[in-house]
């Protein structure tokens, strides 16, 4: 499986994104520049965390318009899976991949520190390796985490499963402590926490590796002929 | 030319955590009048005429990339003035 690393100008995460699909995870990637116009052969395309544009504006509302995201939209549309995380969750927002929107954390600070999660969904590309409502070690690191949406946006949320993890102590004020949503049809996920900063015990957590190893169990069963 | 003054601020059904911060520090300092503060943004613009109208050309450029509809209002003021 072949991933693309998106990288807007004041990324920061991509790196890290890069050396857990590579080194940790084992599959093929690549960083791609945000003036891209095609993403044709990448089977999983990754946002990583940042500040694409200074935040300029507001968290991800310049990158929303940069050249690749027309290929991230269009890739979505298609089915393949697309994560965000933290300015990549931000951006997606932004672009109306996902529901709702992000506002200053509710204490005003940036917040930098491991936090547990649990697994609200289990039955997603990005989450079948975990156990049924698992808690797991995620650290974050954003000042604009806390997320929003109206009633009726969320009864959707709730309705569809389309909450994925779930914070157990609230560190940003979110809504319904949400910490990462997938879009409807199930192939868009974004979440405030870094998985890609969790990928071995070394770094104090492998937790989040499985969030990884769940979109290629998912599309090794999709694409690869059983001998 | 017009001058263009935008203000985005967060919608009134959206608590505002900045804002929230600052009323309480007004109070702590004994402006008890004060009950409530809410924080946004100001944006001066240049808007060449063009055949469009200009309130249209103003909101499309607010709802699309000024101001996040999912959590801010915009208003905004049009003035005209001479091209420099």
């Amino acid at each position: 499986m072949k991933f693309a690393v998106i990288v807007f100008p004041g990324s920061n995460c991509d790196v890290d994104m890069y050396h857990a699909i590579k080194d940790e995870l084992g599959e093929e990637v690549e960083y791609v520049w945000h003036d891209t116009d095609s993403l044709d052969g990448y089977d999983g395309i990754l946002l990583p965390g940042g500040f694409s544009y200074g935040d300029y504006l507001r968290t991800g509302a310049i990158a929303r318009f940069s050249k690749v995201m027309k290929e991230v939209i269009k890739a979505a549309e298609a089915g393949k899976p697309v994560l965000g995380v933290c300015n990549g969750f931000q951006i997606l927002l932004e672009a109306g991949l996902l529901p709702g929107a992000m506002k200053r954390n509710e204490s005003l600070s940036f917040i930098c520190k491991p936090v547990e999660l649990k697994v609200a969904n289990n039955e997603t590309m990005f989450s079948n390796a975990y156990e049924a409502d698992q808690t797991i070690t995620i650290p974050v690191a954003h000042g604009e985490g806390n997320y929003y949406c109206d009633e009726e946006t969320l009864a959707n949320l709730k309705a569809n499963n389309q909450i994925v993890f779930t914070y157990e102590k609230n560190p940003n004020g979110s809504l319904e402590d949400i910490a990462g949503i997938m879009n409807e049809r199930g192939n868009v996920l974004g979440m405030m926490p870094h998985p890609e900063r969790a990928v071995d015990v070394l770094l104090g957590s492998a937790d989040g590796l499985k969030i990884f190893q769940s979109i290629v169990k998912t599309w090794r069963e999709a694409h690869v002929v059983k001998a | 030319m017009y001058k263009v003054k935008v203000y985005v601020t967060l919608r009134e059904s959206v608590l505002d955590p900045q804002g929230k911060a600052v009323t309480n520090s007004l109070n702590a300092l004994n402006y008890n009048e004060v009950t409530d503060v809410r924080i946004g943004k100001y944006m001066e613009l240049k808007i060449e005429k063009s055949d469009r109208d200009i309130h249209e050309v103003i909101n499309e450029v607010c709802s699309k990339l000024l101001a996040n509809p999912v959590i801010e209002d915009y208003r905004y003021e049009v003035e005209e003035c001479v091209a420099q």
